[in-house]
């Protein structure tokens, strides 16, 4: 019999936020790196490695912070392969980022080899006198992980630098039309690997939140698609922070529903319940596209060459 | 200084050369690698690439393993030419695993030579129509096909996996979640005696063939260049994109379904949730680096099988991980891509200002 009355809404929403916070990160980086006209399908590969290397080193370390340190600095090392073979060798950007895709899990399930079942350390959380142990607001507000609230400031930061700073607006300029932004000397290929590198930290962080915080613990292939569903956020969010975030969460809605409906014993197989987050993902990728390709960076995918 | 200057034409050399230069980089970095983690590099090498060459019974392994890499990277080499990208043959090849499974399952016992064709087209059938979802979903959506295709990867996993533990599990398996081995019917014939090499090496020699003719002499491979390289110009020639996405998505559907029914009628003899291997992400880079030509993809369908067979034989010796393998073909599809470049681009000495 299906008991939903078991289930504790403070702490599903707690959960949620857990749940969608590394997609935050990887979102949030990919965006950056398709809004300067760049599509790098390696956020999966990216993103594992941070897994694994910010593992591994808070592991070796006992302390979280260097694991914090790490994670970024692995998704932004694969990213800055990426970057040579796109930006320096002009490779297909489509079969670059699959090859990140490959060689990142392999990576990372070889570097990972000696840490599955080892335990993390300790996570350390925000503890404000009263507001942290106050009722429902607490938990829910006042006693997350230092990382969930970077992935906040990260959102106002990016909205902020895309549309405010100047840098933003060199940066989607390259995004819109790369010639143009040659043209009146805008640095495209620098613009754009300062780019993909920022997408290979924030990938990694997100990795680095599964290991760290949300599992956590290491397992060979344990991103289990998050890099690709990160990927079809940024399509909903059609290129836009704020949008990115929203999907993020509702996605991380979608997995803690359905982990609560196996918990709770509904009677249908478990897998059923497992196919819910991929299959919304198809689900919301149709409903956006149907719209036309509204916000899409004018230049995405395309490589540039400068002439002359 | 040196820098890059756009050749006028491609240079189709340096296009047959780029996969060599790939290969020996990959070896190159790949020892490196290897004596990081404190193996015999040299050992390694010739662990993974010369070991399964002189045995009769991992040389019969490699028809094993390059079947259905040879098989669905053909199918993908359709998409590829034409920028329609299928990433997610994985799950056609599941899903044909899947419907040619269920097939055995269903006629279990019975005798004729009838049953493989019929678990062969029915194989195929489901790649197919799994191609279909990313196919319909782009054509009159314009969803990507990429994520898509993708997406139901870990759909169809879990399908299997909950085939194999509710309608199509054991039922004297005591409650594994596997089926019950295939009937003799239902278990593709054995090419060379004393290996595991069955007649779907020949399907895909086959295959390979036809895939030539077609490209060569079809007005099809005419448009899926076309298409590949001047989108607007295949338009105004009167080509049809969406008939050009569906025949892309659907003929690599078949080719990754029908593979997926070989794997579970021929080494594998019944369906388990261990079938995928991940020879649809591995047919991703024998495409590539076959130059999406026919027998350019046997030749790497052989390369990668061997890797396949080298990597187990080094999970047992040297006890690396299973995933040292994907790193070299990562690697290899890494350097195949860089050195791509020189078939487009030359380099040249920058004149001293």
């Amino acid at each position: 019999m299906t008991d939903l009355s078991s289930l504790a809404p403070v702490a599903i929403a707690v959960a949620l936020i857990v749940a969608a916070t590394p997609l935050v990160f990887a979102a949030l980086g990919e965006l950056v790196v398709e809004r300067a006209g760049v599509l790098n399908l390696g956020v999966e590969g990216m993103m594992i490695t941070g897994a694994v290397a910010g593992f591994a080193a808070a592991h070796e370390s006992g302390s979280f912070w260097w694991g914090v340190l790490a994670a970024p600095l692995a998704g932004a090392a694969l990213a800055a392969l990426f970057a040579a073979l796109t930006q320096g060798l002009m490779s297909n950007q489509v079969a670059t980022g699959l090859a990140l895709t490959l060689f990142g899990l392999g990576i990372a399930a070889l570097l990972g080899q000696g840490y599955s079942g080892t335990p993390a350390p300790r996570v350390p959380r925000l503890a404000l006198p009263w507001l942290s142990e106050a009722p429902v607001i607490g938990p829910l507000v006042f006693a997350h992980d230092p990382l969930i609230y970077l992935s906040l400031a990260l959102v106002a930061g990016v909205t902020w630098f895309l549309a405010r700073s100047r840098g933003g607006l060199v940066l989607r300029a390259v995004g819109e039309n790369h010639d143009a932004a040659h043209a009146i000397g805008h640095p495209v290929v620098r613009t754009r690997t300062l780019a993909i590198l920022f997408g290979g930290a924030c990938a990694g962080m997100g990795g680095a939140y599964l290991s760290l915080v949300a599992a956590p613990l290491w397992v060979e292939g344990m991103t289990a698609g998050r890099g690709w569903i990160a990927l079809a956020i940024v399509v909903f969010a059609s290129w836009r922070p704020w949008r990115a975030f929203l999907g993020a969460w509702l996605f991380g809605g979608v997995t803690i529903a359905q982990l609560n409906l196996q918990a709770a014993g509904v009677a249908v197989q478990s897998q059923w319940l497992s196919m819910t987050p991929y299959l919304a993902t198809v689900l919301v990728l149709v409903v956006i596209s149907r719209r036309g390709r509204r916000g899409a960076p004018g230049c995405l995918g395309r490589p540039f060459f400068a002439s002359g | 200084m040196w820098r890059l200057e756009r050749r006028r034409e491609r240079s189709e050399a340096m296009a047959l050369a780029a996969p060599l230069i790939a290969l020996g980089l990959t070896l190159v970095f790949g020892m490196l690698l290897f004596a990081a983690l404190g193996k015999d590099p040299l050992r390694t090498v010739e662990l993974i690439f010369w070991e399964p060459l002189t045995r009769p019974f991992t040389r019969g392994e490699l028809l094993v393993k390059g079947t259905p890499l040879v098989l669905i990277a053909l199918g993908l080499s359709f998409g590829f030419r034409a920028g329609v990208w299928n990433i997610g043959a994985e799950g056609q090849f599941v899903m044909g695993a899947v419907a040619g499974g269920a097939v055995a399952l269903a006629v279990h016992g019975a005798e004729g030579v009838w049953v493989l064709p019929i678990m062969a087209l029915a194989g195929m059938a489901a790649g197919v129509g799994w191609a279909m979802i990313p196919a319909i979903l782009r054509v009159r959506f314009g969803a990507s096909e990429i994520l898509v295709s993708l997406m139901l990867v870990y759909v169809a996993t879990l399908f299997l996996s909950a085939m194999v533990s509710g309608p199509l599990r054991d039922p004297d398996g005591f409650n594994f979640p596997e089926s019950r081995l295939f009937h003799d019917s239902a278990i593709l014939p054995r090419l060379i005696e004393g290996t595991r090499a069955h007649v779907g090496a020949l399907v895909a020699l086959v295959a390979a063939v036809a895939v030539w003719v077609v490209l060569r002499r079809h007005v099809l491979g005419f448009s899926l260049e076309l298409f590949g390289q001047a989108p607007r110009a295949a338009r105004f020639a009167g080509f049809s994109e969406a008939a050009t996405v569906t025949i892309c998505l659907g003929v690599s559907g078949a080719a990754a379904g029908l593979a997926g029914m070989f794997e579970a009628a021929g080494p594998v003899g019944q369906l388990v949730p261990s079938l995928p291997v991940g020879y649809g992400f591995t047919a991703i880079i024998v495409a590539f680096l076959g130059r999406l030509h026919p027998v350019g993809i046997l030749l790497a369908g052989g390369l990668l099988a061997l890797t396949y067979i080298g990597g187990e034989a080094a999970q047992l010796e040297m006890r690396l991980p299973a995933a040292a393998i994907s790193v070299f073909q990562g690697m290899l599809l890494f350097f195949l891509l860089g050195a791509d470049m020189l078939s487009e681009f030359r380099l040249v000495r920058r004149a001293p200002a």
